[in-house]
């Protein structure tokens, strides 16, 4: 009979290893359960193909070995490192500045908050305590994720956001991560934002990291929408092209709360953003798109779970990949509706653009309806830059390659809309600029 | 300046272009005319390039010189235009980054610099003001929710902002109603001039009453079946196509 334990792989053993050490650093006063968390990956172990949410992310083959949980920066590092930093450069906001994961007081904007906000660093809130920290893990079906609960277990750094009821918050905070290293290095950071009943906020997060290097970040953003609140959240990928990134974003809305959050992804060898929503009070909306320029080599997975547990919720969720070389796409989106969630309207598309025919795009949607008065539907469409649009545009001059730029642009700009902020909608539009520039 | 010579286009098994002749000189307003189907729109198809077709045989030269074997791209920096009888809608292309890509495009096969933003500004606004176009539309995605009348105004506003050589414009009057009818033919007849010839396709004899032909070609089944001055579009105008449609059954 095989010993249980030789069937897990070096990465497997390696974090084990990691956590058992990393243990002597936790706060003895902490509030978070990183033991259950851990416990509980460790009788999961990394998600093969064979476990169905992680079909066409095979996470137990792509780590390989665990990294090291990256260092506390050095100034100097921390300095330099930000000083190479473009993501969202131009846009004014107030910034958190994340080193390989840590918080650097020095180079945040923590001493010039927005009226109606405070910022607590998260190491500061576990050795102190803070009664935010109740709020973490908003989302019961995070419970059940091995990404999410690593995230828990290795807990390293991060931030809580509070924002007060009613604040009509006008700059935006900006979450800006980057990544150094000459080995690889893992990072686990979780960002509580709780917005306060009535309240206006505008969460950007950057990342940004080396090529090259197989680092492992595994960010995590806990949303708490309090009732009539609105969270505009915009995040960009710009992780190095050997980066295995892992994120996750949790909402949780109360009754008419709003949510708009856009992921746009560009970097990592293997990246994979879950979105999980729980509609919790009645008429609470929310639109949630995502968009990938990938090339060779590259997946990228988006993973959303919307969950209507309240009358009247809207979900409005699409999804949009390019592909250009032998990248992979994956799209996995499951709408549960409560039977006591009636008159939930919720819609939920992925579109790829396939630029080669190498590439490939994996569609997974799902809906699991229990109530019997409501409007939901799911959509996928896969294909090649559209002939008659092409010939459209190079009947009036323009080569093929600006052509279908063009197209490609005007494919994803459709999933970069419903960002209200106009200087992060147009920073977003740059890097998708850049992007084509770049495939020539 | 242009001339077509024993044109024979087929598209997957139907042959359409029936070994097609004519010649438009320069400064030349030709209207072609003729009934649905007749091959209009694939003749249009062709001298702009469009790959869906297969040229069996004959020629069509700019100049003097064989466009067939150019990319639709290379025939507009050539000098081509066709004007579409049905503009393509453009999701997410800004009409006016999709206008200033174009005049780019056409400086940089010219070697031209680029175009600077103000000078892009006013030579637009300059033209949409001729062809009554709302600015409002102009910052709208390329035609996107635009009226039929409108799209055809966007077509003219681009061949004005790219002064080609030679424009074709297929059913440029279908859609429109006579206020724009009218709008858009005084756009095109502020292009006439030396060096710009035109080649105006209409199943109806109206659009001729503005935009004032100088030769009328009656096509039938893929050819050109009658040549003549601007009267032989009255005369259609009275007698119908159903002899040219028997004629060539
Ligand atoms: N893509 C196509 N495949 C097959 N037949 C076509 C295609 N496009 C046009 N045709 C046929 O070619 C003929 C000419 O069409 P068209 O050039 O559009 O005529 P017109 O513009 O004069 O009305 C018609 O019989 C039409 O059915
Ligand atoms: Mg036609």
């Amino acid at each position: 009979m095989a010993d249980i334990t030789n069937l897990r792989t070096s990465a497997e053993t390696g974090l084990s290893n990691l956590f058992e050490a990393a243990r002597k650093s936790f706060a003895t006063e902490e509030k978070i359960s990183r033991e259950e968390a851990f416990k509980f990956f460790e009788a999961t172990g990394l998600p093969s193909r064979r476990v169905e949410a992680f079909k066409y992310t095979d996470l137990r083959a792509a780590i390989v070995e665990a990294a090291h949980p990256a260092e506390v920066p050095s100034a100097e590092t921390a300095k330099s490192t930000v000083a190479s930093a473009k993501a969202f450069a131009g846009v004014e906001a107030v910034r958190l500045t994340f080193v390989n994961g840590h918080l650097v007081d020095a180079l945040s904007d923590l001493g010039s908050l927005p009226e109606g906000v405070t910022v607590t660093p998260l190491t500061e809130a576990l050795t102190k305590g803070n009664p935010l920290l109740k709020a973490l893990g908003p989302v019961e079906q995070t419970r059940e994720n091995p990404i999410y609960q690593l995230n828990t277990a290795f807990l390293a750094d991060g931030a809580l956001i509070s924002v007060a009821a009613g604040a009509k918050v006008e700059t935006p905070v900006h979450l800006r991560f980057v990544g150094t290293g000459a080995t690889a290095f893992s990072t686990a950071t979780r960002v509580l934002v709780s917005v306060g009943e009535g309240a206006e906020f505008s969460l950007f997060e950057t990342h940004e990291g080396p090529n090259g290097l197989a680092y492992q970040p595994n960010d995590a953003v806990d949303a708490v929408i309090a009732d009539k609140a609105t969270l505009r959240h915009t995040r960009l990928n710009r992780e190095g092209d050997k980066a295995i990134a892992l994120s996750t974003i949790a909402a949780r809305l109360g009754a008419e709360a709003n949510l708009e959050s856009v992921n746009l992804v560009f970097g990592g060898a293997l990246s994979r953003h879950q979105i999980y929503l729980h509609f919790a009070g009645e008429n609470a909306n929310a639109i949630v798109n995502g968009a990938a320029m990938l090339g060779d080599g590259q997946l990228a997975d988006s993973t959303l779970l919307a969950d209507h547990a309240a009358v009247g919720g809207v979900s409005r969720e699409q999804f949009k990949t390019v592909i250009d070389g032998d990248a992979t796409g994956v799209f996995q989106g499951k709408i549960i509706v409560r039977q006591i969630a009636q008159q939930t309207d919720g819609k939920m598309k992925s579109d790829c653009l396939l630029l080669t025919d190498e590439g490939q795009m994996m569609n997974k949607p799902e809906l699991e309806i229990f109530a019997d008065d409501v409007a939901c539907g799911h959509g996928a469409t896969c294909g090649a830059p559209d002939e008659e649009l092409l010939f459209y545009l190079m009947a009036r001059g323009l080569p093929k390659p600006i052509a279908e730029s063009l197209l490609v642009q005007a494919f994803i700009g459709e999933a970069l809309e419903s960002v209200t902020h106009e200087g992060a909608r147009d920073a977003l539009i740059g890097e998708v600029e850049a992007w084509l520039r770049a495939r020539g | 300046m242009l001339e077509i010579k024993n044109l024979v286009v087929k598209i997957e098994d139907n042959q359409i272009l029936n070994g097609l002749n004519l010649t438009v000189n320069d400064g030349e307003v030709a209207a072609i005319m003729g009934p649905n189907g007749s091959g209009k729109s694939t003749l249009s198809y062709v001298i702009a390039g469009k790959e869906d077709y297969e040229v069996l045989d004959g020629e069509i030269l700019l100049d003097g010189v064989n466009v067939l074997e150019m990319a639709p791209d290379e025939r507009a920096a050539a000098g081509l235009f066709l004007a579409f009888q049905y503009p393509l809608e453009i999701a997410g292309v800004g009409t006016m980054t999709f206008l200033k890509a174009c005049i780019n495009a056409q400086r940089r096969a010219r070697e031209e610099g680029e175009i600077s933003t103000p000078d892009f500004i006013r030579k637009v606004n300059a033209a949409a003001d001729k062809l009554e176009i709302n600015k409002e539309m102009l910052k709208r995605a390329l035609n996107v929710g635009f009226s039929g009348g409108e799209k055809k105004r966007m077509e003219i506003l681009q061949m004005a902002l790219l002064e080609p050589k030679f424009c074709v414009l297929d059913e440029t009057d279908s859609g429109l109603d006579i206020d724009a009818l009218r709008i858009v033919s005084e756009g095109v007849n502020a292009l006439r001039e030396k060096g710009r010839s035109f080649l105006v396709i209409t199943h109806y004899q109206r659009l001729l009453n503005h935009i004032v032909p100088d030769t009328v070609h009656v096509m039938s089944k893929g050819q050109i079946v009658k040549t003549g001055g601007k009267e032989l579009a009255l005369e259609l105008e009275q007698s119908g196509y159903a002899d040219y449609r028997s004629e060539a059954a």
